[in-house]
């Protein structure tokens, strides 16, 4: 097997430059490995190796974000690595920032694979977590020893492009992305054994832990519901007869935004629901009863509502994932803050 | 109550002039079945067909799936309500024809039904492909309200699987498993020191192609209540419902509930299994609050320690879920759910709808979203059309080749809540 070129990303301490009063050195480079880079060297034996060093001051990174990441990457790119190895950073907060930011960069930017460490409370853990495999250290550099033993394995498996395990397995922290596996047991014995365990008070795992959940505080009252103006949008997904944006019936990748000037009545022939998640018949016969466009001119007329809005909104919420309908949901409230929507009706089925 | 299932095994399906089981293999008449079926007035076609495991077959639109079996004795008779006269099953004997299966399907809505693929990827992810099954098309009479088509081909399929199940009355079965659960008092005094655990089995009720029925009775309209966990390997509750194919229980599920099983293999040594509550998933919030409210009661009214909850569907019932868990808590009974997740194609989204503190020991069935590839098959049963409209699929999921790239979900089974498959997600 090849070996691998590996670019190691230190801070000025773990570096050997100094202490706090050489925090603000900006980024150097040093040919092979230094400091940790020795433990990491060793363990990646004949696997891989240590080709330099580069080392940065942490309130430097910090203080001069952008440059310091462009000056770091042009450094570690001019090497052509097949691997960074950024800290471990252990609980340093700055120092994790800047190992998050480098690993995230040099996956993102220079698609070369990147690894870090971090002890679980850094604030560098929060911030990349998701983006970048961060292992989990001790919280001093006491810890070198197992976060090295930990560290190589994965950086080999990540640099050889070979499937990850999960995160409990690999020993990096959950990076929120769910992936599907076969158990070993079928899903109601390990519903059993789960309880069974809670029952009598022991440890067990959850498979999904629960999210956190935004909870939106409701806006003030319309003052004056008679000269508002009203805009309908839905997640029913009605849609003119014909589906002409093809809204999946599950799980939508879009939203569609249709014109209804002129419209007083959703009918049959002109309007039908692409939704696949609830019994479709009545909303075909009078899509109405999901997107009440009848009963708002009616108001329009009589003057109980202010005017409905020229256009609606509509995407299907069956199976759609909660960050897709938060997107689609930021960009449909921009266009309704710009048309001088002062409330919405939101219908869902 | 007492049941016994005795298990005959069947390898193959094969078409013959007449029907029968004859060792490991079940032939059927085909145009007698055919006939059998025509007589609802609803139908105009019925067509049959075979899909053996193993073969380059692919499935869809799938309604349902069903086990074919047969009451030897005891009293009632399979799908009560439906095929047999309304009468309590669940005690007695009751043979099986395990590895066969009958699949109806037929294009109902037009996006709201699954695949089975008997080899190749999807297979993997489909109980359903390792079963020798009898798939039945059902062609409706003309401007047949689609209500009453689904209800037409709902009856079809049981009646199929009850014509194949009678072939098997007198035949001896190979393996013979034995159910009991006791009467209440006589459960805590036969296993005094063993923690008492329920089972509450959610059932979909949302309308249309999300309905179940409970001996005969929509289940939409029942308040939660207490059911013999083998009155359900009779038939009891049968499946109306298919969309997302993925994680909605067709019949066979019911009739080989895994949790019901597997409690029963701990029954009498680590846990006292002492029945199942069956409740629902309507649409509307007072329902919502009702049902949750009568099924945390009737768990503390039984004097559980634990409980598993299993979910069918997605989305909407992910609030009956998690109102079923934390009032289930608090009333201090431990629980587990068993669910599926919609976390985006990429994984990264948040899983549920719906989410509480109370919740801290999930089973999942996988990720739904999950984009998976099939590959062509040689042969389609039932018809290919709908690939790109049903729920998991998009414009353009059906290339012209022949193969599919879809999420998950168009799969029959694939992220069952009952816990059926080894799928789960991390």
């Amino acid at each position: 097997m090849k070996q691998l070129q590996v670019v190691h990303y230190l801070n000025q301490f773990f570096a050997q430059i100094g202490g706090e009063d050489k925090a603000d050195i900006p980024p150097e480079t040093k040919t092979g490995p230094v400091g940790p880079g020795m433990a990491f060297q060793a363990a990646f034996g004949q696997d891989a190796n240590i080709v330099a060093t580069i080392a940065c001051g942490d309130s430097y990174f910090n203080e001069n974000a952008d440059t310091a990441l462009t000056d770091i990457l042009e450094k570690i790119a001019s090497f052509k690595p097949d691997l960074v190895v950024c800290g471990p950073a252990f609980n340093a907060g700055r120092y994790g920032v800047a190992c998050g930011a480098v690993a995230s960069a040099v996956r993102d930017k220079l698609n070369i694979p990147a690894i870090t460490g971090m002890y679980i409370e850094n604030p560098g853990v929060d911030l990349y977590k998701s983006t970048v495999h961060i292992v989990s250290t001790k919280d001093s550099a006491a810890g070198m020893r197992d976060a090295v033993s930990q560290m190589v394995p994965l950086a080999l498996k990540l640099a050889r492009g070979e499937e990850i395990g999960s995160a409990s397995e690999e020993g990096y922290i959950p990076m929120g992305i769910r992936k599907n596996f076969f158990d070993a047991k079928r899903g109601s014995r390990r519903a059993v054994d789960m309880l069974l365990r809670k029952m009598a008070g022991e440890p067990f795992e959850t498979e999904f832990p629960m999210p956190d959940f935004d909870r939106v505080t409701p806006n003030a009252a319309i003052k004056d519901i008679s000269k508002a103006k009203i805009a309908l949008v839905t997640s029913g997904g009605i849609v003119p007869k014909g589906n002409p944006d093809h809204i999946e019936s599950s799980s939508a990748s879009k939203f569609g935004k249709y014109d209804i000037e002129g419209v007083s009545d959703l009918d049959a022939q002109t309007y039908e629901t692409a939704h696949g998640g609830y019994d479709p018949v009545y909303a075909n016969e009078d899509a109405d009863r999901v997107l009440p466009v009848d009963i708002l001119r009616e108001f329009e007329r009589q003057g109980k509502i202010g005017s409905l809005s020229r256009y609606f909104y509509s995407t299907v919420g069956n199976g759609t994932a909660v960050a897709s309908a938060k997107k689609y949901a930021q960009a449909i409230g921009e266009e309704l803050l710009a048309d001088g929507v002062d409330a919405v009706i939101l219908t869902s089925t | 109550m007492k049941l016994e299932l005795g298990y005959i095994p069947i390898r193959d399906i094969q078409f013959s002039s007449t029907s029968k089981v004859d060792g490991e293999l079940l032939y059927v008449n085909k145009q007698e079945l055919i006939d059998l079926l025509l007589q609802d007035e609803a139908i105009a076609t019925v067509e049959v067909d075979i899909a053996r495991p193993g073969e380059s077959v692919r499935i869809t639109p799938v309604k349902d799936v069903i086990e074919p079996r047969v009451k030897v004795s005891g009293t009632g008779g399979l799908f009560p309500g439906w095929c047999a006269k309304v009468d309590t099953v669940g005690s007695g004997r009751t043979n099986v024809l395990k590895g066969a299966a009958v699949v109806t399907a037929g294009k109902i809505v037009g996006f709201q039904e699954g695949i089975i693929d008997m080899t190749g990827e999807g297979a993997r992810y489909t109980p359903f492909s390792k079963l020798s099954n009898l798939v039945v098309i059902i062609e409706p009479k003309k401007d047949l309200a689609q209500h009453a088509y689904e209800k037409a081909l709902r009856l079809a399929g049981l009646k199929a699987a009850e014509y194949l199940g009678k072939l098997a009355i007198d035949i001896e079965a190979k393996e013979v498993h034995t159910y009991e659960t006791l009467p209440l008092i006589e459960g805590v005094k036969a296993y005094p020191d063993l923690p008492r655990v329920g089972y509450v089995l959610m059932l979909q009720s949302q309308g249309l192609l999300h309905d179940t029925y409970v001996y005969g009775v929509d289940a939409k309209q029942i308040l939660p209540t207490l059911i013999g966990p083998t009155e359900l390997m009779d038939g009891a509750i049968i499946s109306g419902n298919c969309v997302s194919a993925c994680d909605k229980n067709t019949t066979y599920h019911h009739l080989n509930n895994p949790v019901i099983e597997d409690l029963f293999s701990e029954h009498g040594k680590t846990l006292n299994f002492v029945g199942v509550i069956i409740t629902n998933e309507n649409v509307f919030l007072a329902d919502k609050m009702r049902s949750s409210d009568r099924t945390a009661q009737l768990c503390e009214y039984l004097s559980l320690d634990g409980v598993i909850i299993s979910q069918e569907g997605f989305g909407n019932p992910d609030t009956d879920l998690i109102m079923n868990c934390k009032k289930i808590e608090a009333k201090g009974i431990k629980t587990v759910i068993i669910t599926d997740e919609y976390a985006g194609q990429d994984g990264a989204s948040q899983s549920l709808a719906d989410a509480d503190a109370a919740a801290n020991a999930v089973v999942t069935g996988g990720n739904a979203n999950e984009v998976i590839h099939l590959p062509a098959m040689d042969r389609i049963i039932g018809s290919i059309d709908a690939v790109d409209h049903i729920a998991g699929g998009w414009s353009g999921s059906l290339n012209p080749d022949g193969t599919i790239t879809a999420e998950l979900q168009v799969i029959t089974g694939a992220t069952n809540e009952l816990g059926f498959n080894h799928l789960s997600a991390r």
